[in-house]
């Protein structure tokens, strides 16, 4: 009667916890994987140790006729350890690879220690070794899943950060705003710019704006129906929208492919639309002597 | 007249400020009491304080679109005052731009603009 | 009608039947508020709230009346919507999320509207039996 796939292996641990976890870390090593420009030396052995505990906790329960399920609340343990320890590593610059191989690096040991402790018994011995593989393998894929929505998480923040940063709304003059655009306007950052402006405006209480595109790189349909919007929304709040910026280039395009921007003014530079404003806030621009 | 909303005449215009809880039926018998007083005091304005709403769906878009030309055709021009930046937002995507209404910051930059003439 | 999503509607935070104007503008208004309470933006939570009124204003006036339920799906990720109607149904949906809003006072329902401001957005009709819509905004 074949003992139940998992005996040997908490055999294994119980004798030799301590040792494992050194080889464990040396494999580490031998791998390239332990970063310890990142982690002190105590920091990543605490790490081993945390991860290995949370592994036989889920080996003692959470194994059943040679099988397991990773969602089991059994593994739940793991499963934390795992996702902490990734997003640590995440934070201070660990690669996908680095992580997974950092997991991996686990079967050296045991598979040492298995091939000793069965030696003379090949089938139990393959057996064993399937499991092993299966369940470190598993975690390693779940340490990746968790590494990349953390990674996902990191770039949604830091884009939110560089949209901030790359739209200011700035008040050229009293009651004047302008809005200078620059790289590309996908419909989720022109909705933020567009609340951004119109709170400005509000706070302001500004009564023109103006909407550089300059710097805007392809004016396509998409574009312009986005620039429209932000016109009529700047519109209904009460105020006035210029858009400045139009080149020759820009005005055939528009043209071509059938845009029309309606009551909406149009300059071809911030110079002039600047002037229109500040006429229209009550402003006279006068040159004071021949220079 | 519900007490959704008050009006009041000013400087020859009416103001009048919707309240957030108006509903369907109010905010349409607001229509009909505006467009009475428009012809009754004979005025050249009428401006709608929505500074209080914080959600303005396409009903009420067009009950306000359909009093901008209602006021027209009684020789009197309508303002909307102190929409929110999120409504204005929305209004937008909506495809609701209410051209034939006449917008302002606030209250005061109406009535000055209806001073202008 | 097909089931929805599994997680859909997991906890459920208020009913309210939807009869009369009042009861459109109550379902909108705890709409903002949960999602205000949950800290959604000013922008997000006029959006939805927005899109909710235009879809329990169609259960009262075209669906004779229905019931609206409000809660958070399994993961709470979501706040979740449900309005139904036993009505006559949308006969041409396509058309029918087609049809904004028309300056001239069209009949349209508001329905592609409604689902732009939306995150999720299902809707299930059948001719002579009614409508069930099923939205969702991410908290």
């Amino acid at each position: 009667m074949p003992q139940t796939g998992t005996a040997t292996i908490l055999k294994i641990f119980e004798a030799d916890f301590g040792g494992i976890v050194e080889e464990w870390r040396g494999t580490q090593v031998e791998e390239g994987v332990r970063r310890s420009d990142l982690f002190t030396d105590s920091e990543s052995r605490a790490q081993n140790i945390e991860l290995l505990k949370a592994f036989l906790t889920g080996i003692r329960s959470g194994v059943h006729e040679q099988d397991f399920s990773f969602e089991d609340t059994a593994w739940e343990d793991l499963r934390a350890v795992l996702a902490d320890l990734t997003k640590e590593r995440v934070s201070r610059g660990v690669t996908p690879s680095e992580m997974a191989n950092f997991v991996l690096a686990l079967k050296a040991p045991l598979f040492s220690r298995l091939a000793t402790e069965l030696a003379g018994d090949t089938d139990r011995l393959m057996a064993e070794i399937r499991l092993v593989t299966r369940l470190i393998d598993a975690f390693a894929i779940y340490t990746n899943e968790v590494f990349i929505a953390e990674r996902e998480q990191i770039i949604e923040r830091q884009r939110e950060e560089m949209m901030e940063l790359s739209t200011p709304v700035v008040e050229l003059w009293d009651r004047v705003l302008t809005l200078p655009l620059i790289g590309t306007l996908d419909s989720a950052r022109s909705q933020e710019v567009m609340e951004n402006l119109l709170e400005t405006i509000l706070q302001r209480q500004a009564e023109v704006v103006i909407v550089d595109i300059t710097g805007v790189s392809t004016v396509d349909t998409q574009v312009a129906q986005h620039l429209l919007r932000a016109a009529a929304a700047v519109r209904l709040m009460g105020a006035e929208c210029i858009i400045s910026g139009i080149s020759p280039m820009i005005a055939q395009t528009m043209v071509q492919l059938g845009i029309d921007v309606g009551t909406v003014s149009t300059r071809s530079s911030i110079r002039t639309a600047l002037a229109d404003a500040l006429r229209k806030v009550g402003y006279v621009i006068e040159k004071r002597d021949a220079h | 007249m519900s007490g959704v909303a008050s009006i009041h005449l000013v400087e020859n215009a009416l103001l009048v400020s919707i309240q957030d809880d108006v509903t369907d039926t109010e905010i349409i018998d607001l229509q009909d009491a505006l467009s009475n007083r428009i012809a009754d005091e004979n005025v050249d304005g009428v401006i709608v304080d929505i500074s209080a709403l914080e959600i303005v769906d396409t009903f009420v878009g067009r009950v306000i679109a359909q009093l901008a030309g209602i006021s027209r055709l009684l020789a009197a021009e309508t303002y909307v005052v102190g929409m929110r930046p999120a409504v204005a937002v929305t209004l937008v995507e909506l495809g609701m731009y209410l051209p034939q209404t006449r917008t302002a910051l606030s209250l005061s930059h109406a009535l000055a603009q209806l001073r202008r003439g | 009608m097909a089931e929805p999503q599994p997680d859909f509607l997991h906890k459920i935070i208020q009913r309210i039947d939807l009869r009369t104007g009042k009861d459109a503008v109550q379902a909108r208004q705890v709409v903002a508020r949960e999602l205000k309470a949950r800290g959604v933006s000013a922008l997000r939570v006029t959006r939805f709230a927005t899109a909710v009124s235009e879809i329990a204003r169609n259960v009262i006036v075209h669906g004779g009346g229905g019931h609206f339920t409000v809660g958070l799906n399994a993961a709470t990720s979501y706040l979740d919507v449900e309005c139904r109607d036993r009505g006559r149904g949308i006969p041409d949906i396509e058309q029918a999320m087609k049809d904004g809003f028309t300056t001239a006072g069209g009949l349209g329902r508001g329905l592609g509207g409604a689902k732009r401001l939306s995150d999720r957005f299902e809707i299930e009709t059948v001719p002579g039996q009614g409508t069930t819509v099923r939205m969702s905004a991410k908290i």
